[in-house]
C-alpha cells in the first residue's frame, strides 16, 4: 500500500500541515485495523496507545526550535529486543514477560531525541532465534503480503509494521539476517549496518560479537534516514565505534557510473530457485544500464557460514542467556531449593529453539569439544572475513546477490530447524565477517517479493546505498511487480 | 561426532535446563541432525589459521574497566521476583534443611 515517507511526513509535521498526535493517530488506527481485522497479522507484542499519545502532544513544543529533530512526528515501530521505558521488553519470550526495562536503549533514546514516536514493540522469534517470527511466545506474526505466510525473522513483527503501511520506519535487530531476510520476504528495505556503526546498548544480547540493530524502511530513503539517526559512538557500547556518521541521503541522486559491482559465484549456484534468479539478472542487467561495472568474484568460504554461523551464535547465546535465571528480573518458577528453581524457571520460560540452541552452544562449548567446534568454527570465521577483504581490496566496490533462497514460505511449513536455519545461507556471512548489507525489492515471484542483497566493506554504508539508491530508481514500479 | 542422551542430560545439567525424558530423547535426534551439518568443517584446513577475535575494522576494543554510571528509571524492586532491603532473595540451596527463601 501506498502511505507517507518519512520524509513527507516530518515535512508536514515541521511546516504545521499536521502535527505529530495525528500522524500517531492514524499509525494507531492502521495498527488496529491490521491487528485485530481479518488477517490478524500479530505485528505488536506490546503498545501504549495512551503513551505514545503523550509522547506526540509533547512534540508540539518542538515546532519553534531551530532544529526540531529529523524524524519529527514520525511513527516508529521497535523490535522487542529492544529496551524502552514505557513499553515491556521481552524478546518475545515468556520468560520475560511483564518486564520493564529500568533503563533505555541507546537507538530507543535516539529516535525520541529525533522527534519519533515509538508507536509500540514489535512481535519477533523468541530472543531473535527464528527466521519466521513464527516462534514467539505470542503467537506468529503473518505476512501483510500473503497473510498464509511468514513474514521471514527474527524480526518479522517490524517488517509486517512497515510492509502493512503502519510505521514507514522499524528497527529490527541482526545477528544472521534477521532483518535482511524479512524485508525481503515482505516487500521492503532491511538494512544491516557494519558491526560497531548502531550502538548495542539496550539490545538484548543474543550473541555479541554478531548483534547489530538494523533499520526497515519502505524505500532507501525511510532506512537511510533511519540508519543515520540511530548510528553513532556510544561511550556505553565498548565495541561501537568512533567513526564520524556521513549523511546516508547524501547518496540519493549520486550517479553509480564506475561503481564496481561484484557477484559472487557461491551466491548464484545451479539449485538457486530460477524465478529468483531471472529477478536477480534483472537488476543486474538496470545495474549495467546506469553504467556500473558488474563482474563476477569468488567468496570461496561462503558454504562455511551456515555451519560456523550455527556454532558460534549458539555458544555465545548460551553464556548470554545464562543471566535469565530468575533471580534479578523476568519469570520465576519454584522448583526443589535454589537449583531446581533454575532448572523450572529456564525450562519453562524459555521455547524449544531456544531451548535447543543453548544446549547445542553448551555442547560446542563444553571439555572435549571446544577445539573441534568452536575453535574451528572461529578459525573459519577468518577465512570467511578474509573472503570479503580480498575481494573489496582487489577494487570491487559493492557486492550483489539475492538476499534470500526462497520467497516467504506458508506458515507452518519448515520444522526441521536446519532446513530453517538455510534461510540465512546468504546473509550471515556479512554478520561473520562484520560488513554492512542490505536488502531492497527487485520484483516479485508468484505474487511474492524478491529481495537483493548489496554488502560492502566495514563502514563503507555510503557506497552501499547509493547503489540501493540508483537500483530503486531504475526498477521503479518494477520492485514491486 | 554424535550426542547420546547421558550428552544431553550433562550439557541441560551445565546449561541449567530441567528436561522430561521424552524431551531429552527428542533432543538427542534433533541435535545429531545439526551437528551432522557443523561436522562440514572438519574437511576445512584451518592449520596456522587465528582465530576469529572481532569483526570490527579495528579489531576488539578494550576499554577501561569502568563503564559511565547507569541511572536506572525505575528501582531494582519494580523488576526483580523477589526484593528485601536491596538484596535479591532466592530459594535456599537443596543441602539446607528448607527451601524457603533466604
Amino acid at each position: 500500500m501506498t502511505a507517507p515517507s518519512c520524509a513527507d511526513l516530518r515535512a508536514d509535521v515541521a511546516a504545521g500541515r499536521a502535527t505529530a498526535a495525528e500522524t500517531l493517530s492514524a499509525a494507531i488506527r492502521r495498527a488496529r485495523e491490521v491487528d485485530t481485522g481479518a488477517d490478524r497479522l500479530n505485528v505488536f507484542v506490546w503498545r501504549d496507545d495512551a503513551d505514545a499519545r503523550a509522547q506526540a502532544e509533547a512534540l508540539a513544543d518542538r515546532l519553534a526550535d531551530t532544529t526540531p529533530g529529523p524524524l519529527l512526528g514520525v511513527p516508529v515501530a521497535v523490535k522487542d529486543n529492544i529496551a524502552t521505558l514505557a513499553l515491556p521488553t521481552t524478546c518475545g519470550s515468556r520468560i520475560l514477560e511483564g518486564y520493564v526495562s529500568p533503563y533505555e536503549a541507546t537507538v530507543a533514546r535516539r529516535l525520541r531525541d529525533a522527534g519519533a514516536v515509538i508507536v509500540g514493540k514489535t512481535n519477533m522469534d523468541e530472543f531473535a532465534m527464528g527466521s519466521s517470527t513464527e516462534h514467539s511466545a505470542y503467537g506468529p506474526t503473518r505476512n501483510p503480503v500473503a497473510p498464509d505466510r511468514v513474514p521471514g525473522g527474527s524480526s518479522g513483527g517490524s517488517a509486517a509494521a512497515v510492509a502493512a503501511g503502519i510505521v514507514p520506519l522499524a528497527l529490527g535487530s541482526e545477528t544472521g539476517g534477521s532483518v535482511r531476510q524479512p524485508a525481503a520476504f515482505c516487500g521492503i528495505v532491511g538494512v544491516k549496518p557494519t558491526y560497531g556503526r548502531v550502538s548495542r546498548y539496550g539490545l538484548v544480547a543474543f550473541a555479541s560479537s554478531l548483534d547489530q540493530v538494523g533499520v526497515f524502511g519502505r524505500t532507501v530513503d525511510d532506512a537511510a534516514r533511519g540508519l543515520g539517526v540511530v548510528a553513532g559512538h556510544d561511550p556505553r557500547d565498548s565495541t561501537s565505534a568512533q567513526i564520524p556518521v556521513p549523511d546516508y541521503t547524501a547518496a540519493a541522486g549520486a550517479d553509480v557510473k564506475g561503481l564496481v559491482v561484484g557477484l559472487p559465484t557461491e551466491y548464484f549456484p545451479a539449485s538457486l530457485d530460477p524465478a529468483i534468479r531471472a529477478r536477480c539478472d534483472a537488476a543486474i542487467d538496470r545495474l549495467r544500464s546506469l553504467g556500473a561495472t558488474v563482474k563476477e568474484v569468488s567468496l570461496p568460504h561462503t558454504s562455511l557460514a551456515i555451519p560456523v554461523y550455527y556454532i558460534v551464535a549458539p555458544a555465545e547465546a548460551s553464556s548470554n542467556l545464562a543471566r535469565f535465571d530468575g533471580v534479578r528480573y523476568g519469570l520465576r518458577l519454584t522448583g526443589d531449593g535454589l537449583r531446581g528453581m533454575y532448572d523450572a524457571t529456564r525450562s519453562g520460560g524459555f521455547g524449544p529453539e531456544v531451548t535447543r540452541r543453548i544446549l547445542l552452544g553448551t555442547y560446542v562449548l563444553s571439555a572435549g569439544y571446544y577445539d573441534a567446534y568452536y575453535r574451528k568454527a572461529q578459525q573459519a570465521r577468518t577465512l570467511i572475513a578474509g573472503d570479503f577483504r580480498r575481494v573489496f581490496d582487489s577494487g570491487v566496490h559493492v557486492l550483489f546477490t539475492p538476499t534470500a533462497p526462497s520467497t516467504a514460505f506458508p506458515i507452518g511449513a519448515i520444522s526441521d530447524p536446519y532446513e530453517m536455519y538455510l534461510s540465512d545461507i546468504f546473509t550471515a556471512t556479512a554478520n561473520l565477517a562484520g560488513v554492512p548489507a542490505m536488502s531492497l525489492p527487485i520484483g516479485r515471484v508468484g505474487g511474492l517479493p524478491v529481495g537483493g542483497q548489496f554488502l560492502a566493506s566495514h563502514f563503507d554504508e555510503p557506497r552501499m546505498f547509493a547503489a540501493a539508491y540508483a537500483l530503486e530508481r531504475a526498477l521503479g514500479g518494477e520492485a514491486h511487480a | 561426532m554424535a550426542v547420546t542422551i547421558d550428552d544431553v542430560r550433562h550439557i541441560a545439567t551445565l546449561a541449567r535446563l530441567g528436561l522430561t525424558e521424552d524431551r531429552a530423547a527428542a533432543l538427542v535426534a534433533e541435535l545429531n541432525t545439526i551437528l551432522e551439518h557443523m561436522d562440514e568443517l572438519a574437511k576445512v584446513d584451518t592449520a596456522g589459521v587465528a582465530e576469529a577475535i572481532g569483526v570490527g575494522a579495528e579489531g576488539l576494543p578494550v576499554r577501561k574497566d569502568a563503564g559511565p554510571p547507569i541511572p536506572l528509571a525505575r528501582s531494582i524492586d519494580a523488576v526483580a521476583p523477589s526484593v528485601r532491603d536491596g538484596f535479591f532473595l532466592v530459594p535456599r540451596l537443596s543441602t539446607h534443611e528448607s527451601s524457603e527463601e533466604s
